[in-house]
């Protein structure tokens, strides 16, 4: 065993394997089988070092916008040195939003006690007085229980998440803690300058926590180990759709979604498309799915890991059907305080659904592109861009889709 | 590019913007409207349209939309950096 400086981050024999990190203690999600698997954490000997090692690591935020966690937490430290600043308040955020993803409730049901640990070693990091873990109700009962079996994580303040898709977005977590209301705000500045009660706050994901919670056990170094210098460390990702079962899995880093589809025993000439990275993500034709799942491979293709979802379609199945009825919901998941997003988005859901039935009207999807730079960048939150970064999608991997449901035909499903 | 400080931006609150247009009818040459009647920018950074560049001549008309929006919903501040 090695210690490096004062963080208390080592080497351990028992650290696990590269493939299952977050899933290595499965079996057992209580706390003294916790402590059997990962070894203890000495939260006590935890400073600002970890935010370096957390740089180091090149872990990114697993919940969809991937902003390097290091970076993030790097912030609140800047503006603490450059002046008196209020203590800052670390959220570990497990509200999902996304219908397609399951792996946050999975986490919180079988690692409780990583996302713990991880809240618990990023607040130490960050001299952070107040600490939240934001979920759904049923996410919250693993949480409760796993706090009740330990006595050092006594001062989470556990909130609930309203199931919606923007709940989770960072400035509609910080109202839902502050004011009850989990709708996005309108921000200036940023959150770890500015969040909670004006305290400089960091918004985690509870998978990227649970990152932290085994980096700050085993370091920098362990979690390069798994995945690619690109793409380093594990993430969990959610498959559904057209296949046998819904899956929880953990990947290592640049994984081609062929081969995760593979260990889900897709076959793949059954696949029609996959969508990657949620419904604010991009769709990956059946010859792109040898791309593997990373912020740098996927960005040709419009698309993000996101939250890790893997939403399959069949080879028989019509992508813009399925498509328009995704844009339906995220226009319904407005939470209407934008009229770009409040008046673009359903526009966009019935043109999209024009197309889709067979209208032979090509001017339609003239209409669909225009109306996609009238909501872009005009919102407090992202919610309308990442709409119109779908549909552009949408429109480009089934563009000969598109071109045969104006003549009145689907190529997918041998009708309209 | 550094910040000129003789520039500023305004930024528009789409949570409090009701489209009543009377901001694009006082600095037209920054703002016009959409077809629901909300304000664009002219010129802006396509990802950051909320927040609109203001030459150092037009603050004051600026100004002026800020202070007349019914809804409260614009901002003038020191030009951001993205």
């Amino acid at each position: 065993m090695t210690l490096t400086g004062s963080t208390g981050i080592h080497q351990e024999s028992r650290a696990p394997r590269a493939d299952a990190r977050l899933f290595a203690g499965i079996a057992d999600p209580g706390y003294a089988a916790h402590l059997a698997t990962f070894g203890p954490l000495n939260f006590a000997v935890i400073g600002s070092e970890l935010v370096a090692e957390l740089e180091r690591s090149g872990l990114t935020g697993r919940g969809g916008a991937g902003f390097p966690a290091g970076q993030k937490s790097r912030a609140v430290l800047l503006g603490s040195a450059r002046g008196w600043t209020p203590s800052s308040v670390v959220i570990a955020n497990g509200a999902e939003g996304e219908p397609r993803s399951l792996k946050d409730s999975t986490l919180l049901r079988v690692a409780p006690h990583l996302v713990i640990d991880g809240l618990l070693a990023s607040a130490r990091a960050l001299g952070a007085s107040k600490m939240y873990l934001y979920a759904s109700g049923a996410g919250l009962e693993f949480v409760r229980h796993a706090i009740a079996e330990r006595k050092d994580a006594r001062g989470i303040r556990l909130v609930e998440a309203p199931d919606t898709f923007v709940s989770g977005e960072a400035s509609a977590v910080v109202n839902s803690i502050e004011n009850g209301v989990a709708l996005p705000k309108d921000r200036v500045v940023r959150l770890t300058t500015s969040g909670l009660r004006r305290r400089p706050t960091v918004v985690h994901n509870i998978e990227t926590l649970a990152h932290v919670a085994l980096i700050a056990r085993y370091g920098a170094g362990w979690f390069r180990a798994a995945g690619t210098n690109g793409d380093p460390g594990t993430r969990l990702v959610t498959v559904s759709g057209s296949i046998v079962a819904e899956r929880v899995l953990e990947v290592p880093g640049d994984q081609s979604v062929r081969e995760i589809l593979a260990a889900c025993g897709c076959a793949e000439n059954n696949v029609g498309a996959v969508l990657v990275g949620g419904y604010h993500g991009a769709w990956l034709g059946r010859a792109q799915l040898g791309t593997p799942l990373s912020a740098a491979a996927l960005a040709p293709y419009g698309a993000h890991p996101g939250a890790g979802v893997l939403y399959v379609i069949g080879a028989e199945e019509c992508g813009l059907r399925i498509s328009a009825d995704i844009v339906r919901f995220l226009a319904t998941e407005s939470a209407r305080q934008c009229g770009p997003c409040m008046f673009g988005l359903p526009e966009m859901a019935n043109i999209l659904n024009r197309i889709a039935v067979g209208q032979k009207d090509r001017s339609l999807r003239r209409e669909l592109e225009s109306l996609m730079g009238s909501v872009i960048g005009r919102g407090s939150c992202h919610h309308p861009d990442g709409t119109a970064r779908f549909v552009a999608s949408t429109l480009r991997t089934f563009s000969a889709d598109v071109e045969a449901h104006f003549t009145g035909h689907c190529v997918r499903c041998h009708g309209i | 590019m550094s910040p000129t400080p003789s520039h500023q931006t305004l930024h528009i609150d789409w949570t409090k913007c009701d489209g009543r247009g009377l901001c694009t009818e006082l600095i037209p040459d920054l703002l016009e409207r959409d077809k629901w009647g909300y304000p664009v920018a002219r010129k802006s950074a396509p990802a950051d349209r909320s927040n609109v560049d203001v030459a150092y001549t037009r603050l004051e008309a600026a100004r002026e939309a800020v202070e007349l929006c019914p809804l409260l919903a614009l901002s003038l501040g020191p030009v951001r950096q993205t």
